[in-house]
């Protein structure tokens, strides 16, 4: 393993130590208060070394290590920039917060002794996946961290493999295999023009490559990686498959999962593919899926439901920001990425909480709700403002940037997106006032209407938290135990504002090194392993 | 680089094949679909991966005919997520056979329930009374609902 600094034995960490975890959650499968204390400690190292690896990033630039100890043009490399360790950090936070309100609820569902055999362990897999994809420095190396998360994330969706479950699994699997499919596909293609793998390698050898090639390698792997992230044509799997999960997979996947994607997306169009030809094309994506996702979210009548099409509308303001491709714009976008991670896990582990208090999350079992538990009213309004981007909270800040670097940018296109991006965020405001009042304001009804009766609405009854049978769980009140985890994501997202200075800094840093791209290319092929990279013939050079 | 037209051929129709299955509603189905699918993709890398050489054994051949490798070992990685991918979708299958007696791809209930309200207000067309019903937020007319 090469040396560069003292920090890069921390990069694989996160990924080694939660498939270690996972190992020995597994092995001890019987005894739910040891994988408990595994997992967590598991988490708050990765938090701890994700912290650690985002210092090092800012102060020293990008640190790599050569996995095995193969120089930089054979074997994987994983990398940590400012881009990779932020995200790292965030996703890291979030998926032990999630973790904690998990472990709530398993107790109170099943006790604190009946052991989850199956949920742990995946869960720190899909841990793994995550950050395995955030530092891959290698497309085959990402493609490999996309499968591990997929993987563990059918587990998680069909967890219990009730009826409603296995049928939103189906289309949830059928979609990601397929996206994956065009995902390898585009890994052939690129391995046949250039011979490597390599983005830091691939950044150079790209350039030389015909520019028609070119064009059809950025495609696939565009499509590729919206699918994953939910871009609106390839979007329409989203809405149908997340509500049904429990609360803490949904939370966790609408968290991390397609901004994986929104990763992707961003570091091959910025490290691969600098000022492409096809920028009009993802503003388009951009503005089709903010407009279509709101109009979705605007009609729905189930809470879940309805944050899953904000989720995807807010995906565009992410693709707009990677599509303007200034240092503002991906500045906007990586801290709108920051923000969006936070709010979004947290607005679904609200959700998760007022189907416990309220026994549904259809908004027309719903009501009255601010009275009756004003906590969990307080814990819905921040973060849904937040998320609509009322000012002072951090959905504003980055939507203020994103516009900015829009208007910078001028145009007609660029403009309309403004335009619409701005129309998303009232009708935003729109979706949630209309949950809020009716959820919290309006006085609880005794009767459910009649309309319920009338409409088979087994989709939204379907939801009940963990189990296989429950119709319209019991009016419960609020388990501390998974209060305290949403409180704390909560404040986080609230935090966002008061940091917001320093951890824009950090966002324009990142765009810079992305927009520059010469630090993360230099640092990955020639640290002192050049010399061996030029031993043995580079395969395909020669064809 | 040259490329064999046999290889292009066998993916060609390996794709169709895969394609038409994955089209069909049987879980089943679909599974075989996305095998022929990943075998596919996989002989693209045999492609990527140039004109067969010698093995590429370090030390034990020259390098210069060896074949290249590296689609080797991605191919490899590739056959084992498709297995198990594939070992996890006939276990949904055979879940969804064990709960519903067939093994087919549901519509989603909530795309069922706006073409059945969509179908209800078409037949309630006809009742001029019912337009003073109050429509709720979707825009849908509660008492139109109801009938």
């Amino acid at each position: 393993m090469t040396t560069d600094s003292a920090m890069s034995f921390l990069i694989p960490l996160p990924v080694v130590l939660a498939l270690l975890g996972a190992g020995v959650c597994l092995a001890l499968g019987q005894n739910a208060r040891v994988q408990r204390v595994i997992s967590f400690t598991t988490l708050s190292i990765i938090v701890a070394v994700a912290g650690v690896l985002l210092w090092a990033a800012d102060r020293h630039g990008p640190q790599v290590v050569y996995v095995g100890g193969w120089p930089a043009r054979m074997g994987i490399v994983l990398v940590a920039d400012r881009l990779s360790a932020l995200l790292l950090l965030v996703s890291a936070i979030v998926t032990l917060c999630v973790l904690a309100y998990s472990v709530g609820q398993g107790i109170i569902e099943f006790g604190r002794d009946t052991p989850l055999s199956v949920f742990y362990p995946t869960y720190l897999v899909l841990s793994a996946g995550v950050s395995n994809a955030f530092l891959s420095g290698d497309l085959f190396n990402l493609y490999v961290g996309f499968e591990v998360l997929l993987a563990a994330s059918y587990v998680l969706i069909t967890l219990g493999g009730t009826g409603p479950r296995v049928r939103a699994g189906t289309t949830y699997v059928v979609v990601s295999v397929l996206s994956s499919m065009v995902f390898l596909i585009a890994i052939a293609g690129v391995y046949a023009a250039t011979g490597t793998v390599n983005m830091a390698d691939l950044a150079v050898k790209l350039q030389e490559v015909p520019e028609g090639v070119r064009v059809v390698l950025q495609l696939m792997l565009l499509t590729a990686f919206s699918i994953k992230a939910a871009v609106f044509p390839l979007s329409a799997w989203l809405p149908d498959s997340y509500p049904t999960a429990p609360a803490p997979v949904t939370a966790v996947f609408a968290g991390l999962l397609t901004k994986v994607g929104v990763y992707a997306i961003m570091r091959v169009q910025t490290l691969l593919f600098p000022d492409s030809p096809l920028s009009d094309l993802l503003l388009w994506a951009a503005l089709l899926t903010m407009f279509i996702g709101i109009l979705g979210a605007v009609a729905q009548s189930d809470i879940k439901r309805m944050l899953s099409f904000t989720l995807v509308s807010h995906i565009g303001y992410m693709v707009f920001g990677v599509a303007v491709a200034s240092d503002l714009g991906l500045a906007g976008a990586i801290f709108y990425i920051v923000h969006h991670i936070t709010i979004q896990t947290t607005l679904f582990l609200v959700t998760g909480l007022i189907e416990i208090r309220g026994g549904s999350t259809s908004l027309e079992h719903l009501g009255g709700l601010a009275k009756a538990a004003p906590v969990l009213a307080l814990m819905f309004f921040l973060p849904a403002m937040n998320l609509s981007g009322i000012p002072p909270f951090s959905g504003f800040l980055g939507k203020v940037a994103l516009v900015q670097a829009g208007v910078d940018r001028a145009g007609w296109l660029t403009y309309l997106v403004v335009g619409v991006s701005i129309v998303t965020s009232l009708l935003t405001l729109y979706a949630i006032a209309k949950t809020w009042n009716r959820a919290f304001w309006r006085p609880r009804t005794e009767e459910p209407d009649e309309l319920t009766e009338s409409v088979p609405s087994s989709g939204t009854k379907s939801g009940a938290p963990w189990g296989d049978t429950v119709a319209v769980t019991s009016v419960r009140s609020l388990p501390r135990a998974m209060v305290v985890p949403t409180l704390t994501l909560v404040s986080l997202g609230t935090a966002l504002t008061f940091v917001a200075g320093p951890l824009f800094g950090i966002t324009e840093r990142a765009a810079e090194e992305l927009r520059d791209r010469t630090p993360y290319i230099e640092t990955v092929l020639d640290d002192g392993s050049s010399p061996g990279a030029q031993t043995v013939d580079d395969p395909g050079s020669d064809r | 680089m040259t490329v064999n037209l046999v290889l292009i051929i066998v993916i060609g129709v390996t794709f169709a094949c895969g394609v038409t299955l994955l089209l069909e509603r049987s879980l089943t189905r679909i599974v075989v679909g996305t095998l022929l699918l990943g075998n596919a993709v996989n002989l693209i890398f045999i492609v990527a991966s140039g004109a067969p050489g010698r093995a590429p054994i370090v030390d034990e051949s020259d390098p210069s005919p060896m074949s290249d490798p590296l689609p080797q070992a991605m191919v490899l990685t590739a056959i084992v997520i498709t297995l198990g991918v594939a070992a996890f979708l006939l276990a949904m299958a055979y879940r969804s056979w064990q709960l519903q007696g067939h093994d087919e791809v549901q519509d989603d209930v909530e795309d069922r329930l706006i073409m059945r309200l969509a179908d209800l207000d078409e037949a309630s067309q006809s009742y001029e009374d019912t337009r003073g019903g109050e429509p709720d937020e979707e825009g849908t007319d509660t008492e139109e609902v109801q009938r």
